[in-house]
């Protein structure tokens, strides 16, 4: 054995910098941020709601802001990343064995977007949207 | 076999991630119809009031809210190990203490409504 190993240098703060692939693995945990962010923006606004009309118009009102908005659309776009994302890989976690043959991942992840799209349905009819 | 508590905060993670997917899009999608000053009818005080007050729509808020929580606190952990900050111990007491916080909140806005 070398007295003097070579340890390769990694950055601890920037290694998944350096492959396309670790990009995609980051933008994935990332949409951990946007989801609790939700959550809290969630959560701000049942307390206002818990507070009376006056109280919560102003949450509506605070999210009619540029930043609001923009929060928002962050909010929409890695939330969209972290469904489709997990919805592609699912055939991969949850493989359904049938006999000796495995159902086709299309099946699947198929499966998942048509209760995905039957959910959003539920909670626009839910919300008034139409 | 040592104990961990790892089973608890993964299944908390897992199923608020699943729920997230299925849910968080259109839940942010109504909120950004709100915020374009085209608030739904459901989203008005009185019929969200309304909603809030009975126990499934409780049930709805408390779901959603904790588990995005949880999902987002684990999730977050890791993340920020990724990124850098070698303080597991540490990060795992900041971020589940929030989770819980915000378990707790949720219980209390619903009990009041």
């Amino acid at each position: 054995m070398s007295r003097n190993p070579y340890v390769r240098p990694v950055s601890k703060t920037g290694w998944w910098l350096k492959q396309p692939r670790y990009m995609r693995y980051m933008s994935r945990e990332v949409t951990c941020i946007f989801i609790g962010a939700l959550a809290m923006l969630m959560l701000w606004g049942l307390k206002r709601l818990s507070e009376g009309p006056a109280a919560y118009e102003t949450f509506l009102a605070s999210l009619r802001s540029p930043p609001g908005v923009l929060m928002l659309l962050l909010i929409l776009a890695f939330s969209v990343h972290n469904a489709t994302s997990w919805f592609n890989v699912t055939p991969k976690a949850m493989p359904v064995q049938i006999g000796e043959e495995f159902l086709a991942g299309k099946y699947i992840v198929g499966a998942h977007y048509a209760v995905w799209l039957l959910a959003s349905l539920v909670v626009l009819l839910m919300a008034g949207v139409f | 076999m040592a104990k961990s508590n790892k089973p608890i905060f993964w299944s908390l993670f897992a199923a608020g991630g699943t729920l997230a997917a299925f849910l968080a899009p259109v839940l942010a999608l109504v909120l950004l119809l709100a915020a374009f000053g085209r608030v739904p009818s459901g989203l008005g005080y009185e019929q969200l009031h309304a909603f809030a007050a009975h126990w499934f729509g409780k049930l709805c808020f408390l779901g959603v809210i904790t588990l995005f929580l949880w999902h987002a606190a684990h999730r977050l952990r890791v993340t920020l190990h990724d990124f850098g900050l070698r303080q597991d111990a540490k990060v795992a007491v900041v971020v589940y203490l929030v989770a819980a916080a915000g378990t707790v909140l949720t219980v209390l806005y619903l009990v009041r409504i």
